[in-house]
């Protein structure tokens, strides 16, 4: 039963979040401010996770493809598949859940237990719409984007290290990641990564603004956002996989 | 003026409100004292609507708090200025940001505008050159300063101070208490605060209620509590060896 209260509670907030705002032009410079602290803080981690996995997915693959019947442009197939479908999507964005997600939740949170929460309250603010809004739709914004870099850039990784280590030459790569490219595959990562957005934007939010008492409860709520955030990222990849791709 | 009539609050069934009721004056410091835990803090969220009440009414200027819809509620609360125990100054802000950010959400004024009040209103809490620096790098005198300047800069009606000298020593305590005091003459509010120190209570306090385990105990003015016989004030008053002596001087 517990469940469902946090779930109405959950939604009451969102509910909260998305009325009128006070003041337009503050909520547009919120969400801009927003988006240079989640997004633009996040491409540094971004970049090198994807280059990594990118190097990762093309040495793996190459190891395995030692069939003949394989050809090696499989390798360069394997690397843009498998970043696009699955790994600048997802798990980016269980990255993004770890890092924007505990920032979320903690910021939040101490805001609460000091009483800034309570001070926008007795101004008149709508201290969920002030707060939450903004990160959820500069998340929505701005996560497409890092997922879309991750793209590249794992795909870059890939071919820099099949290169270096000999294990694909240039044109096999370049052909298998070209080899029958479905743009469809673009559009169902874009969607789900702005689901993820929304999870890790909403999730941490929700557990820093109900927080109570003191810095061990920030902490707390810092780390159940970023576990249940995590737990729905996992969820939801498998049920927009079956929405999407089945 | 703000009238609370006949309020009770309880918390999972335990009551920490019972039936109060008080009227707080218009240009006069309204003082709540009581021992921790009495709900002297419960009251006072009540009043700005933090805390739902369970019974009863608060009347600002007539107008029943509860009973009003979303909208007359954030009316009211924009004629409210609060002062936290800590501050709560937002973190991320300067001193110039905090001060200005509730001019941002609710006038039309332009930048310059909203600068001018700014300084205008830090320059009547005695703190200058202080724009740039963020809550972290004040003390905590400063703090409650600035806190003080942010609650008048949309000049409030009602204005609210949780323990506004906690952590403060004595001679702060002093300019906090003074400032209060000529906020309220100076712009003619209803000013609430919520306090233990007893110098706060004799300095500034126009009308005291004394709460004890959730009921209004007594009330009357700061010359009324010296000479008042009731066990309970005498208890809390005179807790100290240096309010005693005060005491036998005094009668």
């Amino acid at each position: 039963m517990r469940v469902f209260y946090h779930f109405g509670k959950y939604f009451l907030l969102i509910k909260r979040a998305f009325g009128k705002p006070e003041k337009f032009s503050v909520y547009v410079g919120r969400i801009f401010e927003e988006m240079n602290i989640l997004g633009v803080g996040s491409l540094g981690i971004v970049a090198i996770i994807s280059v990594f996995m990118g190097a990762v997915i093309t040495i793996q693959s190459a190891f395995n493809f030692e069939s003949p019947l394989i050809p090696l442009y499989a390798v360069g197939v394997a690397v843009r598949d498998s970043m696009i479908l699955e790994f600048s999507p997802a798990i980016v964005s269980l990255i993004l859940a770890g890092k924007v997600g505990s920032s979320i939740a903690s910021e939040i949170g101490t805001m609460r237990v000091t009483e800034q929460i309570d001070a926008l309250e007795i101004m008149g603010i709508n201290s969920a719409g002030y707060l939450v809004f903004p990160k959820i739709i500069a998340s929505i914004l701005f996560n497409p984007i890092l997922v879309i870099f991750s793209m590249f850039l794992g795909i870059f990784g890939g071919y820099i290290f099949g290169l270096m280590s000999g294990v694909v030459t240039d044109y096999e790569y370049i052909y298998g990641i070209t080899y029958e490219f479905r743009p469809y595959n673009v559009v169902y990562a874009l969607i789900k990564s702005a689901v993820f957005a929304f999870i890790i934007a909403s999730v941490p939010a929700y557990h820093g603004y109900y927080t109570s008492g003191g810095a061990l409860e920030v902490g707390r709520s810092s780390t159940k956002g970023v576990v249940y955030s995590s737990v729905l990222i996992l969820a939801f990849d498998l049920i927009l996989t079956q929405l999407l791709l089945a | 003026m703000i009238e609370v009539n006949n309020i009770s609050k309880s918390f999972h069934g335990r009551p920490i409100l019972k039936d109060i009721r008080f009227t707080f004056e218009t240009g006069k410091t309204n003082i709540i004292i009581g021992e921790s835990g009495s709900g002297k803090t419960t009251l006072l969220k009540c009043m700005v609507g933090l805390n739902e009440i369970d019974q009863g009414q608060i009347l600002y200027d007539g107008r029943s708090f509860f009973d009003l819809d979303f909208k007359g509620k954030k009316a009211i609360r924009k004629e409210i200025g609060m002062l936290f125990q800590g501050g709560a100054l937002f973190d991320s802000k300067t001193v110039e940001e905090n001060v200005v950010f509730p001019l941002s959400m609710f006038t039309d004024m332009s930048e310059d505008e909203k600068r001018d009040r700014a300084n205008f209103c830090l320059q009547r809490v005695n703190l200058n050159n202080a724009n740039k620096l963020f809550p972290s790098e004040l003390s905590g005198g400063m703090k409650k300063r600035v806190a003080i300047a942010r609650a008048i800069a949309v000049q409030p009606k009602y204005l609210f101070c949780d323990e506004p000298n906690s952590g403060l020593d004595p001679k702060t305590s002093i300019v906090i208490d003074n400032l209060i005091k000529e906020i309220t003459q100076e712009y003619n509010i209803t000013t609430i605060v919520i306090t233990h120190d007893m110098n706060s209570v004799i300095e500034i306090g126009d009308n005291i209620m004394f709460i004890y385990k959730g009921e209004k105990w007594w009330e009357g003015n700061k010359h009324e509590i010296l000479r008042t016989n009731n066990k309970e004030i005498c208890d809390f008053v005179y807790a100290t060896e240096f309010m005693k002596d005060l005491k036998e001087k005094f009668q």
